[in-house]
């Protein structure tokens, strides 16, 4: 072969058609394959909502709006929030640049707090904000396990940064409010980002002394099931069987010792059948109701729910502790937030036959419990340590569990992957948590949470406050986190003090951080109350609203322990930068208080809400003022009508901005209504 | 040949079975109604995404005016879930129904239907108003300041003082009056009191007491609170 011929073959004879076909086959299916992500890219959600979004926009608005339009994805993206939403690639009116698109995904976002692009918007909403199909941002998909968070939910989003109370978000509030009243965190840990420990709320009595309060067949039928004796009953059913029951009843009883009010001597009544309607009275007068509630012939509950429920309470108390308890409350438990009233024997032998009249024959009608023995006893003891009884009662010989039930620090990012789910549950978080909290034992046997007495919005609420609990919210930089307040712990000191402990004012009322809200704060209340008026009140509370059922009872103190009370509130609760030179006594003369009496009923109107004179005024919204010249001091007065949310934040007093000279001359005239008060209608 | 003809057959069976399965899904009426009435449960105000504080509460009545026991009646609306959907009224001619509110805020209309025997449907029409965040924040501060004259009810906790004045204050309900006011003169006067708008004095104003968005979303509340609904006065479109 010379070189010529070599050079003249063709490097390759022509394809056979086999190999035509094949490289067309292949050339097809790497043409598909390559075509699949553009073809994806074109077909996407995102772009047929933006096109429809354009068509819809030029329709109606046209112009800019049109023109100003990018198509592409869209995404917020908060580096520091590890947020990277692209929500708002088919959302493209969150904005409402288009207006009145109604149908989603165009609707605008309706009014927040916040910039949308401040958290992005699964923060709130959940979903996976990082997906851009329809389907995987919205629902759980085999990738990913965070389907939309429900509306009804949607206040957790606000908790992961707000641990206190948020203004605008009722569910997320109530629900942190419940998981202290209902006494979830005794068995509960439930800590907050900012590392607050939820504390509970709820003051379960201890049961070191029981065998002196009640029965063993009332403790038998309560624990059976607490709401068949008081509806209001926040103590949880156990489902517990007669057995158990039974030998849990025989163990408290055993365990209790006396307490040192069994010291105390108290007299039986010699009348066994007391009046009641003057009995009625004294409970009246006393304003028990102001905490207790009762439930009346129509079932409606009448009273507060501070305390217990009293509708069924003589068939659970003994009588001679009953007294006792009436004598003082601290005897008993020193831990009570009752107050010790100081009723003579007459006013303890009404009130004790009027609540042991509250009977109900049928509760404990059908307990018929064997006699207790050793064994049972012992089993009693063992039951009420398994159950946990102890997290939330003081019981001798049981020791606090520690740790009892799970955690719930991060329950609101738990792995679906770790959570067994009830039978024909659907699966996703919410509704687990749901269920747990409505219907704990439906997921399984031997489970030992019991079943809550909760509304179908209490368990919302509960649900809400424990989505908060998130992931996201624990590792939150720490500048976002918006602590809730806490109360302090503040103490009144010396005699007055434990005057003002042993009467618990600080069961109702603040002072300086600590304290209920069912009446008003008293941290200020030294510079604004004059001294005689304070000495009359405490000797008999009349109220300053005639229209509220709740009032400050009459405790029946001496003369010498109001004076020690009145003397240290006055000096010790005074409110800062304002003192007698406050407004000067000579400026408030006759033209003035003529003058602030225009001002009162001409200017501002404020016999709307307050009466001055009973003959011609009606307001029923702030105290009656017709004695308020023997009432407050006039500094106090002219600061508050300049600013009354200063002195006392949250009141319903509305700031009216008065100039001083108007400040002043309405003091001037409220430093005149010198009417006794409650003076007559 | 002949094996695929049976198969075909009876898939084609099977098919119309389940279509036939799928029409007669649910309760069976034993009884046929002429109307629908409501009994109680429209206009609450609840937050989206809640299940309505009371039950929706109708009653089928006959052609004679009394109640009919076993007539089906079905709930439907657009974003709301009904526990039941649909069911047949009982003794008293009454169904119950439980209705979650769907995501949105504003109105939410319920359609209940029952059918006569000729097929035709008797339907009525309910209002749930369902608030959103600005609303609920409306409400938390009108159950704080407003309500206290601005509402006729009366709680232990709270006594009305709308009656004690005169002239009386306008109920955030009253759409009828509170329609025809604008916004910009609601907010006028929430600010500035009555006197801004040549109105009582007993009216103060909240300018120096609530955050602007405060009174703005008290504003909101009424509007989405009013009875007959607030239409606002922009551009409507049909969608």
């Amino acid at each position: 072969m010379t070189d010529n011929e070599k050079q003249r073959r063709p490097l390759r004879s022509r394809p056979t058609l086999r190999e035509l076909i094949t490289f067309g086959v292949v050339s097809l299916a790497l043409f598909i394959s390559l075509a699949i992500a553009p073809a994806k890219n074109y077909f996407s959600d995102w772009r047929h909502y933006q096109k429809s979004y354009l068509s819809l926009a030029g329709q109606r608005q046209g112009g800019t709006l049109v023109r100003s339009f990018h198509t592409g994805i869209r995404q917020i993206w908060v580096p520091k929030l590890s947020v990277v939403d692209r929500c708002q690639s088919c959302h493209v009116n969150l904005d409402g640049a288009l207006v009145g698109a109604t149908q989603q995904p165009f609707r605008k976002h309706p009014p927040i707090p916040h910039q949308l692009d401040e958290f992005g918007c699964a923060f709130c909403h959940r979903g996976q904000g990082a997906a851009t199909s329809v389907e995987e941002a919205h629902y759980t998909t085999e990738a990913w396990e965070q389907p939309l968070l429900p509306a009804r939910y949607l206040e957790s989003g606000c908790g992961q940064c707000h641990l206190g109370t948020v203004q605008g978000a009722p569910r997320l509030n109530d629900g942190r409010k419940l998981l202290a009243t209902m006494g979830c965190v005794h068995c509960h840990n439930v800590v907050q980002p900012d590392g607050t420990q939820l504390q509970p709320d709820d003051d379960p009595p201890p049961l070191l002394h029981i065998a002196e309060k009640t029965s063993r067949e009332w403790i038998y039928a309560w624990i059976k099931n607490p709401q068949a004796y008081a509806a209001t009953a926040t103590m949880p059913n156990f489902q517990l069987s007669d057995q158990d029951a039974a030998d849990i009843s025989a163990f408290l009883i055993a365990q209790s010792t006396p307490s040192p009010a069994s010291r105390v001597a108290v007299k039986a009544p010699g009348n066994a059948n007391p009046d009641l309607t003057q009995a009625a009275t004294v409970y009246g007068s006393s304003f028990c109701a102001s905490c207790h509630a009762v439930q009346n012939e129509a079932g409606n509950l009448v009273g507060g729910n501070f305390g217990p429920e009293l509708t069924r309470v003589g068939s659970k108390v003994n009588a001679d502790w009953l007294r006792r308890w009436l004598n003082n409350p601290s005897d008993y438990e020193d831990s009570t937030r009752m107050p010790h009233y100081r009723f003579d024997e007459k006013q303890i032998a009404l009130l004790t036959g009027f609540l042991l009249n509250k009977k109900d024959n049928d509760l404990l009608a059908n307990v018929h419990l064997a006699p207790t023995d050793a064994d049972s006893v012992a089993r009693g003891k063992r039951l009420v340590t398994e159950s946990g009884c102890a997290a939330c009662h003081k019981i001798n010989g049981v020791t606090p569990p520690q740790n009892f039930a799970p955690d719930l620090t991060r329950v609101g990012s738990r792995a679906l992957a770790q959570v067994v789910f009830a039978p024909g549950m659907k699966h996703n978080l919410p509704d687990y948590v749901d269920a747990k909290i409505r219907n704990p034992r439906s997921f399984g046997p031997g489970l030992k949470m019991p079943k809550f007495t909760l509304t179908d919005a209490q368990v919302d609420s509960l649900t809400t406050a424990l989505l908060a609990q998130s992931d996201r919210a624990a590792t939150m930089p720490k500048e976002l986190l918006i602590s809730g307040g806490h109360e302090s712990n503040y103490h009144p000191g010396g005699d007055a003090g434990r005057l003002m402990e042993d009467l618990h004012c600080q069961s109702c009322h603040m002072i300086n951080g600590k304290g209920g809200d069912m009446a008003p704060d008293l941290s200020a209340e030294g510079s604004s109350v004059q001294r005689a008026w304070l000495l009359e009140f405490l000797n008999n509370p009349n109220t300053l609203r005639p229209a509220l059922i709740r009032r400050m009872p009459k405790f029946n103190l001496t003369q010498g322990e109001i004076n020690t009370i009145s003397d240290y509130i006055l000096s010790a609760y005074q409110a800062p930068g304002l003192d007698s030179h406050t407004i000067d006594p000579k400026a408030l003369g006759p033209d003035a208080a003529a003058h602030g009496k225009e001002l009162f009923y001409s200017r501002f109107g404020c016999n709307a809400c307050h009466i001055a004179d009973y003959k011609n005024d009606k307001g029923y919204v702030g105290p009656a003022l017709s004695g308020v010249g023997n009432r407050l001091t006039p500094a106090w007065t002219y600061k508050w009508l300049k600013d009354p949310n200063a002195l006392r934040p949250g009141t319903l007093m509305p700031n009216f901005a008065l100039k001083d000279d108007e400040a002043r001359d309405l003091t001037a005239f409220l430093m005149t209504l010198k009417a006794k008060q409650g003076g007559g209608k | 040949m002949k094996r695929s003809i049976v198969t075909l057959t009876l898939a084609a069976t099977a098919l119309f079975a389940g279509c036939k399965h799928a029409q007669v899904q649910g309760p069976h009426p034993t009884a046929y109604g002429a109307a629908i009435t409501e009994v109680s449960g429209s206009k609450q105000v609840a937050q989206v995404g809640a299940t309505l504080p009371q039950p929706v509460v109708v009653q089928v009545n006959g052609g004679d005016g009394n109640p009919v026991t076993g007539a089906l009646v079905r709930f439907r609306g657009q974003g709301l879930q009904f526990t039941p959907a649909e069911a047949l009224s009982d003794a008293s001619g009454q169904v119950t129904t439980n209705v979650q509110l769907g995501f949105q805020n504003g109105d939410y209309q319920i359609i209940a239907e029952t059918w006569k025997q000729d097929g035709t449907a008797n339907s009525l029409a309910l209002r749930e108003i369902a608030l959103g965040f600005e609303q609920t924040l409306g409400r938390q501060v009108n159950d704080q300041y407003c309500i206290r004259c601005h509402d006729s009810e009366s709680t232990p906790e709270r006594v009305s003082n709308l009656d004690n004045l005169s002239p009386a204050p306008h109920q955030f309900s009253d759409g009828a009056t509170l329609n025809r006011i604008s916004d910009t003169d609601l907010l006028n006067m929430i600010t500035r009191g009555g006197p801004a708008l040549g109105k009582s004095p007993q009216m103060p104003g909240y300018a120096s007491t609530l955050k602007p968005a405060e009174i703005k979303a008290v504003l909101s509340y009424m509007r989405a609170v009013a009875d007959p609904p607030y239409q606002s006065p922009g551009v409507k479109y049909g969608k």
